[in-house]
């Protein structure tokens, strides 16, 4: 249990990079990277996390921070998550552009870089 | 390089990122352990500046730094998505065809559902300091809130109902005004993004100084710029290349309001 | 509590294990949204909820949304290309 949330953010990370080397379309190429993306939110997140924690909210009897969840971390997670979305709308457009002068969305037959 | 190649450099650059990360696993401090410095500092931090909801308190009062660096990231990805989606050489903008048929119990659903989203997108924008959200939640919410209509009705009313002019002003008043508040900081408290508003006192409604106000500009940018990031990719279904006869005329129209 | 946690994180690493191997792509944007509330399940579990609203939000929303948007313009821009050819 120590060691099981981090070695599924990795088998995750992996999993999103298999996808993308065997993809045969670049749409589905942009998700499995979305997917790899995912496996650090989780990590970040169990990195955090405290066996018996509550989430990082002061109500109006404050609470001792000792029992909180790392709220560092999940602001790290909040900038990750609104970086991958960038990111993911960014290559999407690309890939339109791709289709639009290739008339190819497969990445196995765009190998030359035509002008 | 060729497929087969690619596959062994894959099995190659899987197996060895595995081991490490599997083997860097082992020596992390366990999970759900109770060392957290950042932690400690942060809740402690939050709670002299009487911001309840600590995550809001680092991200906008102790790294609103950051913050600031991403609504940037934001600002210069709709850019990018404005110049990569631009008409090519040959593309044609069409006017919406109103054809399609959209079933009345969506109709339905989306009339009651659109206003509880906008008025739920504003309550998490307003209360970011307070309560879980924030000014980025909030304004995901309000931008696809506002997509219901669009679910719910044809592209042309939708379209009205969606001035992409005001959508975009509104993420470039959001952007200057965080840049705004974080130079007030500058003025009056003396440093940038200073907390010079009064903290007031936890869990209220107008707490936690500069907290509330930067949230309500983030979630300005936002809503702007997610409104305007989704209407790039729905345009794209407007332009289309030209015809050559009658027959692909109508081979390539698909409705204007097919239902997605 | 923790018998939770290790159940979400099972989910998914099988919501993941499922979108990677879809290989429709118009299919896969539903098992990306399906995905994305997996992912918001385990952070609510996880003590983070603040997380969990931006995670529903663009991850089970907007990305779906301009994925399956993507998908209909890359072939309605092949299927016009072709149309030109002949």
């Amino acid at each position: 249990m120590t060691v099981y949330p981090y070695v599924v953010a990795a088998v995750i990370l992996l999993l999103g990079v298999i996808g993308i080397a065997r993809s045969r379309n670049l749409v589905h190429a942009v998700v499995c990277l979305a997917v790899a993306q995912s496996a650090t939110y989780v990590l970040l997140i169990s990195i955090g996390y405290q066996h018996g924690g509550v989430a990082p909210i002061f109500s109006s009897s404050s609470t001792a921070p000792k029992h909180m969840v790392d709220p560092v971390m999940q602001a790290l997670t909040l900038t990750d998550i609104v970086v991958s979305a960038t990111v993911t709308s960014l290559l999407l457009a690309l890939t339109i552009q791709i289709a639009k002068q290739h008339d190819t969305v497969d990445p196995d037959e765009l190998r030359s870089l035509r002008g | 390089m060729t497929r087969s190649m690619r596959m062994v450099v894959l099995v190659i650059g899987v197996a060895f990122v595995g081991t490490a990360l599997v083997w860097a696993a082992l020596y992390m401090p366990g999970f759900g352990g109770d060392w957290h410095p950042y932690r400690d500092h942060a809740a402690a931090a939050a709670l002299a500046h009487a911001t309840a909801n600590v995550v809001s308190s680092v991200n906008f009062d102790q790294r609103a730094l950051d913050t600031f660096g991403e609504e940037s990231i934001l600002l210069g990805a709709v850019v990018g998505v404005a110049v990569l989606l631009r008409p090519v050489e040959g593309e044609r903008r069409r006017k919406p065809k109103n054809t399609g048929h959209v079933l009345d119990s969506t109709r339905l659903l989306v009339v009651l559902a659109a206003p509880v989203a906008l008025i739920l997108g504003i309550d998490v924008v307003a209360h970011g300091a307070i309560t879980p959200g924030g000014g980025f939640q909030g304004g995901v919410i309000l931008a696809t809130g506002l997509h219901l209509l669009y679910v719910g009705g044809r592209y042309s009313a939708f379209d009205r109902l969606r001035p992409l002019g005001l959508f975009s002003q509104a993420e470039s008043i959001g952007v200057i005004a965080f840049a705004a508040i974080a130079a007030s900081g500058l003025a009056a408290g003396g440093a940038w993004l200073a907390n010079f508003v009064q903290h007031g006192t936890l869990a209220q409604l107008a707490s936690s100084g500069t907290v509330p106000l930067l949230s309500g500009a983030v979630g300005l940018a936002v809503t702007g710029s997610m409104v305007v990031l989704v209407a790039h990719f729905l345009e794209q279904r407007l332009l289309v290349w030209p015809p050559r006869s009658e027959e692909s005329a109508s081979a390539k129209g698909d409705e204007g309001e097919e239902r997605i | 509590m923790s018998l939770l946690i290790m159940i979400a994180l099972a989910l998914v690493l099988v919501g993941a294990a499922i979108t990677v191997f879809t290989t429709d792509p118009a299919k896969q944007a539903v098992v990306l949204s399906i995905y994305g509330f997996l992912l918001a399940v385990l952070f609510m579990v996880m003590q983070a909820p603040d997380v969990a609203l931006s995670q529903i939000a663009i991850g089970a929303a907007v990305l779906p949304l301009i994925v399956v948007l993507t998908v209909r313009k890359v072939e309605t821009v092949r299927a016009a290309k072709r149309k030109q050819k002949q």
